[in-house]
C-alpha cells in the first residue's frame, strides 16, 4: 500500500475497455525459425493503452518489445488472443498508424522534403498540397533550411527530427517508436525527447513507446510497462504522476522522478539479470 | 612587452591561413602533373620501344605490327575506306548492334530480377534454370543465332542480348534482395501500396547493383556483337578484324582493335556520367582521385 502515496502506481491487470486506443488481450505469439524450431517471442500478452496516453515499455534485450509493435501494425499476427485498434481487430496495416524505426529508415535517395511528403504522396494526396503540408512539417521541427538536403548531408539528429515530420505529417492517431533515440548522443537525445513530446501533446496521439533505458521510459511516459524475459509477458505496470509539460533536461533531477526510477529499477532489475544469463546459455 | 591587439593577432592568423591553403594547392596541382607526365611517359616508352623493336626486326612486324603501322592502317581508313565500305559505317553498324543488344538485355535483366526479387515462389522455381542458362557458354549461342536469324543485324544483337541479360539479371536480383527491410516496412506504414514500395524503394536501392552491372555489361554486349560479326556478317568491325586476319595484316588487327577501345571508352564515359545524374544522392566518394 505505500506504493499508493509515490508518484508510480503499480496497476493491476484488467481485460481492456472497449473504447482503448490499442487493446492487446491475452496474446501469445509463437512462430517457427527456418531450422524448424518453434520459438515463443511472447506470452500472455495483455496491454492497453488509452486514447491520447504515452505508454512506454522497457524490459530486457530479446524480450519481445519490438514484437508488441509489430503485433500492433499488423505485420505480425498473435497466435492466440487478440488485438484490436481503435475498437477494430487488426486485420491490415491501419492509416492511423505512424511507426518511428529505431534503424534509419529514410530513403536515401530522397531530398528531406520529398522525404516528408512521401507518406501523403502514397495515400494519393495531389502533389502541390503534399508538398505543402511538407514543408510546413519540416518548419515544425526546425529544419526549414535544410529541404533540399540528402539524409546523407545531415546529423543523427537531424535525420530524426526528419523521421518525426515523416511519421506526424500522415497525423497518425496511434504512434509506435521501437527505440527510436538509442543511437544518438544525450544532448540530442533529451533534445529529441523535448520534440517528441511537443508534437505529442499538439497532436493528441496515443503512444507505445519501446526502449531499453528506464530513464528514458519514466521521463516521457504516463504509464509504463514493464516485461519479464523472454518470452515475455507483462511483469507489472506503474501509473507515472510526473505533472506536465516536463522539461526533459530537468526532470532527471527530480526527486520523484529518482524515486520512481528506483521503484520500477528494483523490479526491472532480476530480469534483465535472467536476460543476460539467458542470453550467454543461448550464444553457447 | 609589446601588446598585439587582437585585430591584428587575427588578421596574421587570417594572412597565414590563406598562404597555407595556397601551398596545398600548389601542392596538389604539382602532383596532378607528376601523375599525368609519368602516364604519359609510360605510354611514350612502350610505343617507342615497340617501334624501335620493330624496326630492328627484334618484334616482327609481320605478326605482331608496329606502331607506325597501325597508325597508317586507320588513317589509310579514315580517309580511303576499307574494303567494306567507310570506316564510319563499321563503326555505326557495330555500335547499333551493341546498343540494342545493351538496352534489350538490361531492361530485360532488370525487369526478371525485380519480379524474381520480390517473389519468392518465382525465384525458388527459377534459379535452377537460371543456373543451368548461365553455365552454356554464350559465345556458343552465337552459331545458333546465326543458322537461325541469318547474317544480318538481328543474330548479334541477339548474342549481345544473352551476353548482357545475365550480368544485369544477377545485379538486379541480387540489389532488390538486399533492400533494406526496414526502409519497406517504413514505407508500408507510410501508405505505400505492394507497386509503390517496388517503384520507390525496390528500384531505387537496388539502381547502385545495376549500374554497377551496366559498366561490365556494355563490354559484353560489344563482345558479343564483334564475335557475332566474326562468325559471319556484311558489316561491321568484327568482320573487318576477320578481313584483316584472312589477309593477314596484323596491323589490320590491331587498328580494329584500337578502334574497338576508344568506342567502349567513351561510352563508359557516358555511363558514368549517366550514373552520378541518377545517383546524385549518394555521399561523394572518399577518394576522387584518377579520375
Amino acid at each position: 500500500m505505500q506504493l499508493q502515496t509515490m508518484a508510480a502506481e503499480k496497476l493491476s491487470h484488467a481485460a481492456p475497455p472497449a473504447d482503448a486506443a490499442i487493446a492487446i488481450d491475452d496474446v501469445t505469439l509463437r512462430f517457427v525459425t527456418p531450422d524448424g524450431h518453434m520459438m515463443t517471442a511472447i506470452r500472455d500478452f495483455t496491454m492497453t493503452v488509452a486514447r491520447g496516453e504515452f505508454a512506454c515499455v522497457v524490459g530486457p534485450t530479446g524480450c519481445g518489445k519490438s514484437t508488441t509493435l509489430n503485433l500492433v501494425t499488423g505485420l505480425l499476427r498473435p497466435t492466440t488472443g487478440n488485438v484490436r485498434v481503435m475498437g477494430n481487430p487488426v486485420t491490415d496495416i491501419s492509416r492511423d498508424i505512424g511507426f518511428v524505426f529505431q534503424a534509419d529508415a529514410l530513403f536515401p535517395w530522397r531530398s528531406v522534403i520529398d522525404n516528408v511528403a512521401a507518406g501523403p504522396l502514397f495515400r494519393g494526396t495531389p502533389k502541390a498540397q503534399a508538398y505543402d503540408k511538407a514543408r510546413d512539417w519540416i518548419a515544425r521541427v526546425g529544419l526549414a533550411r535544410f529541404e533540399k538536403h540528402y539524409p546523407h548531408q545531415l546529423s543523427g539528429g537531424m535525420r530524426k527530427r526528419v523521421a518525426l515530420a515523416q511519421t506526424f505529417i500522415n497525423q497518425p492517431k496511434i504512434l509506435l517508436m521501437d527505440e527510436p533515440f538509442s543511437a544518438l548522443d544525450m544532448q540530442t537525445r533529451t533534445a529529441m525527447q523535448d520534440e517528441l513530446l511537443g508534437l505529442w501533446s499538439d497532436q493528441k496521439a496515443s503512444v507505445v513507446f519501446v526502449t531499453h533505458d528506464l530513464e528514458e521510459a519514466v521521463a516521457l511516459a504516463d504509464k509504463v510497462y514493464v516485461l519479464t524475459a523472454g518470452p515475455g509477458t507483462v511483469k507489472s505496470v506503474y501509473r507515472i504522476d510526473l505533472p506536465r509539460p516536463r522539461v526533459m533536461a530537468d526532470i532527471r533531477y527530480d526527486p520523484k522522478f529518482i524515486e520512481i526510477a528506483k521503484v520500477i529499477w528494483n523490479d526491472l532489475r532480476e530480469e534483465v539479470q535472467l536476460g543476460q544469463s539467458q542470453g550467454l546459455q543461448a550464444s553457447h | 612587452m609589446t601588446a598585439i591587439s587582437p585585430t591584428e593577432q587575427a588578421a596574421a592568423r587570417a594572412t597565414s591561413i590563406v598562404v597555407a591553403e595556397a601551398q596545398a594547392r600548389a601542392r596538389l596541382r604539382k602532383r596532378h602533373t607528376l601523375v599525368i607526365g609519368l602516364r604519359l611517359a609510360i605510354l611514350v616508352a612502350l610505343l617507342g620501344l615497340w617501334e624501335l623493336g620493330a624496326d630492328y626486326n627484334i618484334i616482327d612486324p609481320f605478326f605482331f605490327a608496329s606502331p607506325s603501322g597501325i597508325w597508317e592502317q586507320i588513317w589509310s581508313w579514315v580517309t580511303e575506306g576499307t574494303s567494306q565500305g567507310p570506316l564510319w559505317l563499321q563503326i555505326y553498324v557495330t555500335l547499333e548492334e551493341t546498343f540494342l543488344g545493351f538496352v534489350i538485355g538490361a531492361l530485360g535483366g532488370i525487369a526478371a530480377g525485380i519480379v524474381l526479387g520480390r517473389n519468392k515462389l518465382l525465384a525458388d522455381v527459377f534459379s535452377i534454370y537460371i543456373k543451368i542458362a548461365n553455365s552454356v557458354p554464350r559465345v556458343v549461342l552465337g552459331s545458333v543465332f546465326i543458322i537461325a536469324l541469318g547474317l544480318g543485324m538481328a543474330s548479334k544483337v541477339a548474342l549481345a542480348v544473352v551476353m548482357v541479360f545475365f550480368v544485369v539479371f544477377a545485379n538486379a536480383f541480387q540489389g532488390v534482395r538486399e533492400a533494406d527491410r526496414a526502409m519497406i516496412a517504413n514505407a508500408q506504414i507510410l501508405g505505400a501500396s505492394p507497386f509503390q514500395i517496388t517503384t520507390s524503394v525496390i528500384i531505387p536501392s537496388a539502381m547502385s547493383w545495376i549500374l554497377a552491372s551496366l559498366h561490365v555489361s556494355f563490354g559484353f554486349a560489344l563482345v558479343g556483337a564483334v564475335v557475332g560479326e566474326f562468325l559471319g556478317a556484311k558489316q561491321g568491325m568484327g568482320l573487318l578484324i576477320s578481313t584483316a586476319q584472312g589477309a593477314f595484316n596484323a596491323n589490320g588487327v590491331f587498328a580494329a582493335m584500337i578502334i574497338l577501345a576508344v568506342m567502349a571508352l567513351v561510352v563508359e564515359f557516358l555511363i558514368t556520367r549517366f550514373e552520378n545524374y541518377v545517383v546524385k544522392w549518394r555521399p561523394a566518394p572518399f577518394n576522387e582521385q584518377g579520375a
